[in-house]
């Protein structure tokens, strides 16, 4: 096996899986579960297709996939904070309605029930290793860029004391509401651009194309235990399971589908405490109050 | 009718009123994007579904399975629970229901046959949603998310199980079942001829008897309505929290596992991958909908059941997709309008003191 290939393809998997983690982990460190994150990533994969496709340029396929995301954010921010639906259930319906509405349009734009025309992507230079597209720098820089914005900054750490205590930190004059808006608005455009990334990166838009990594983005967000940086470590180990198993194919030694196991079990184990127990933030949840 | 009465009927009834509203809506705007006329559309929607028997037919048979899963959600519901692993909980008891089915002599009669299958079955999905109960009680792991984790584990060691050794070449199913096979409507009613309901919808409307019994009627469905609405208050009261929470996950896993019976000894007759086909999902929103009373969750399966093959009768004139989109609509509006919902009729009856 060739470690170069090896990492450029753990890498070009774990891009979308860092922008969707990422994501998650603004929205929950409010106090938002975010469990949309699988239906954010096919919206964002849905209009960054639409804006490509029109306009031909990747640049501006970006900029819908992210207005798409924000928009079925901004959803999920009203019916849970000024509605108090039920978190799990708003994040349940976002997720089908996402695939319902992503394949309703696809059927109307491009008369296709499962996929879209080619569109134009980044770069694709094979001596580059897809260095040359600005969405792999993006995705590589999320975690450590949120990581700088949830610690050192006076925002992030509103963000954080929303999410722990809401109610001491509006005893201080912090609008928890708002601040909650904006960190899910954010968490629908960062989980929107590993659908962008997933549909530039393929030139074209197919039905249901997240294919569950919208979850293994939720995995790697409790696996990472609410930390930016951890939650991108999670999502590069789990894109690297998956990459020993696309380039161990042929000699079957260990069955596909017990690759597929191994971000979910290790959440599970994770979330009894067999090594050290994930605690989510303290206010997790609880805006139905 | 008692005005207490009236006021639980009243917040239970309005929020699915103002969800088929806004659906309705969105449906018209789906319809006219399409430049077809939204008249038209539900009406064939309605023909293609309530108007002839072989429609209707499908409408029971869908509104089966998300009977089982929608009670298997509202139970959890009940007892302050979150069960989003009912697909694979489905997968699960259809799974070993046809291992069961496999296995039996072909000369062993139907009426021993199906209630081992369905034994099969509901051990298939008690034992699914027992994991996330124990791994609650034992290590405090919030059932959401593991239900979800599981989901993925159980379809993946399923798909491997059936991929790996049971598979019929070239096909992602098992063989078919060699006894046990449910009895279609069909033969009873000819008027249902072609369409998949078969008799598992007696044993989906005997579930919901038994759950509304179990529920509102027995010491075990008190303590656990007790616990759903105050854990603390309960357990205080004497009642062993985690000893409800994991029997109440059980439960429903085995409720929602009986489910796969529908296909595999009513249907198809195999276990084939993804038979679940989203069923457990949808669920949820049977069990939203149906505000997690059995009555309702029949009435919401029947719903759901109704937009799903009314895509199929549309599909001519708008995509098929549009159910979906309209699905995820009510559930969303159901969400947001319950608590509303509450507040306003609350605000109404009592007048305010300070």
């Amino acid at each position: 096996m060739n470690p170069i290939s090896f990492l450029t393809q753990t890498l070009r998997i774990a891009i979308p899986y860092l922008f969707a983690a990422s994501g998650g982990v603004v929205a929950e460190r409010s106090g938002i579960i975010s469990l949309e994150l699988e239906g954010l990533m096919l919206t964002g994969a849905f209009s960054a297709t639409l804006g490509a496709h029109y306009t031909g340029s990747p640049w501006i396929g970006v900029l819908a996939g992210v207005a798409g995301g924000l928009v079925f954010g901004l959803i999920h921010a009203i019916a849970t904070i000024r509605y108090r639906a039920d978190q799990v259930v708003v994040g349940i319906a976002i997720n089908l309605l996402a695939i319902g509405v992503t394949r309703f349009f696809l059927k109307l734009a491009f008369a296709s029930s499962s996929n879209s025309p080619r569109i134009n992507g980044f770069g694709g230079s094979a001596a580059a290793h897809g260095f040359d597209n600005p969405l792999v720098w993006m995705g590589l820089l999320s975690a450590p860029v949120l990581a700088f914005f949830l610690y050192r900054t006076p925002f992030g750490l509103r963000v954080r004391a929303v999410g722990e205590h809401p109610d001491a930190a509006a005893s201080v004059g912090v609008s928890v509401n708002k601040v909650r808006y904006i960190a899910v608005a954010v968490s629908g455009m960062l989980a929107a651009l590993g659908g962008v990334f997933l549909a530039l990166d393929q030139h074209q838009f197919t039905d249901q194309m997240t294919a569950g990594r919208g979850f293994i983005a939720v995995a790697a967000v409790i696996f990472g235990r609410w930390d930016p940086v951890k939650a991108g470590l999670a999502c590069l180990f789990f894109a690297a399971a998956e990459t020993l198993q696309i380039q161990l194919q042929g000699n079957q030694v260990i069955p596909s589908q017990f690759i597929e196991m191994i971000p979910y079990l290790l959440t599970i184990i994770a979330l009894a405490g067999v090594v050290g127990r994930a605690v989510p933030p303290a206010a997790l949840g609880k805006t139905g109050e | 009718m008692s005005a207490r009465t009236r006021e639980q009927l009243e917040e239970a009834l309005f929020p699915p009123l103002v969800a088929l509203l806004v659906a309705l809506i969105c449906g018209d705007l789906l319809i006219m994007s399409y430049g077809q006329s939204p008249a038209t559309v539900y009406r064939l929607l309605l023909e293609g579904t309530w108007g002839n028997a072989y429609g209707f037919g499908q409408v029971l048979y869908k509104a089966t399975t998300l009977t089982f899963t929608g009670l298997a959600v509202s139970l959890g519901i009940r007892a302050g629970l979150f069960n989003v692993g009912a697909e694979s909980q489905l997968a699960a008891g259809g799974f070993l229901a046809a291992l069961v089915g496999l296995g039996l002599s072909p000369a062993v009669p139907g009426v021993v046959a199906v209630p081992l299958c369905l034994i099969a079955a509901a051990a298939g999905g008690g034992i699914v949603g027992a994991i996330p109960g124990w791994l609650k009680v034992r290590f405090g792991a919030h059932e959401v998310i593991v239900t979800i984790m599981l989901n993925f584990v159980v379809l993946a060691l399923l798909n491997w199980i059936v991929a790996a050794h049971l598979h019929v070449p070239e096909t992602l199913h098992t063989p078919e079942i060699r006894t046990g096979a449910m009895p279609r409507l069909e033969s009873v009613i000819s008027a249902f001829h072609g369409s998949a309901a078969n008799f598992t919808i007696l044993i989906a409307l005997l579930t919901a008897a038994f759950g509304w019994f179990y529920l509102f009627k027995s010491r075990r469905g008190f303590d656990l309505r007790a616990v759903g609405l105050q854990p603390d208050a309960a357990e205080y009261g004497g009642i062993s929290v985690g000893g409800v929470w994991l029997r109440a996950m059980t439960v429903s896993g085995m409720i929602a596992g009986i489910g796969g019976i529908n296909y595999v000894l009513g249907y198809k007759h195999y276990y084939e991958e993804g038979f679940a086909g989203g069923s457990g999902f949808l669920g949820i929103a049977v069990a939203l909908v149906g505000r997690n009373h059995p009555v309702g969750v029949v009435l919401a399966a029947l719903f759901f059941a109704t937009l799903s093959q009314g895509g199929l009768a549309i599909h001519a004139f708008v995509p098929k997709q549009m159910v979906e989109v309209l699905q995820g609509v009510v559930i969303l509006a159901v969400a947001m309008s319950v608590p509303e919902v509450r507040a306003v009729l609350r605000k109404g009856r009592k007048p305010v003191t300070a």
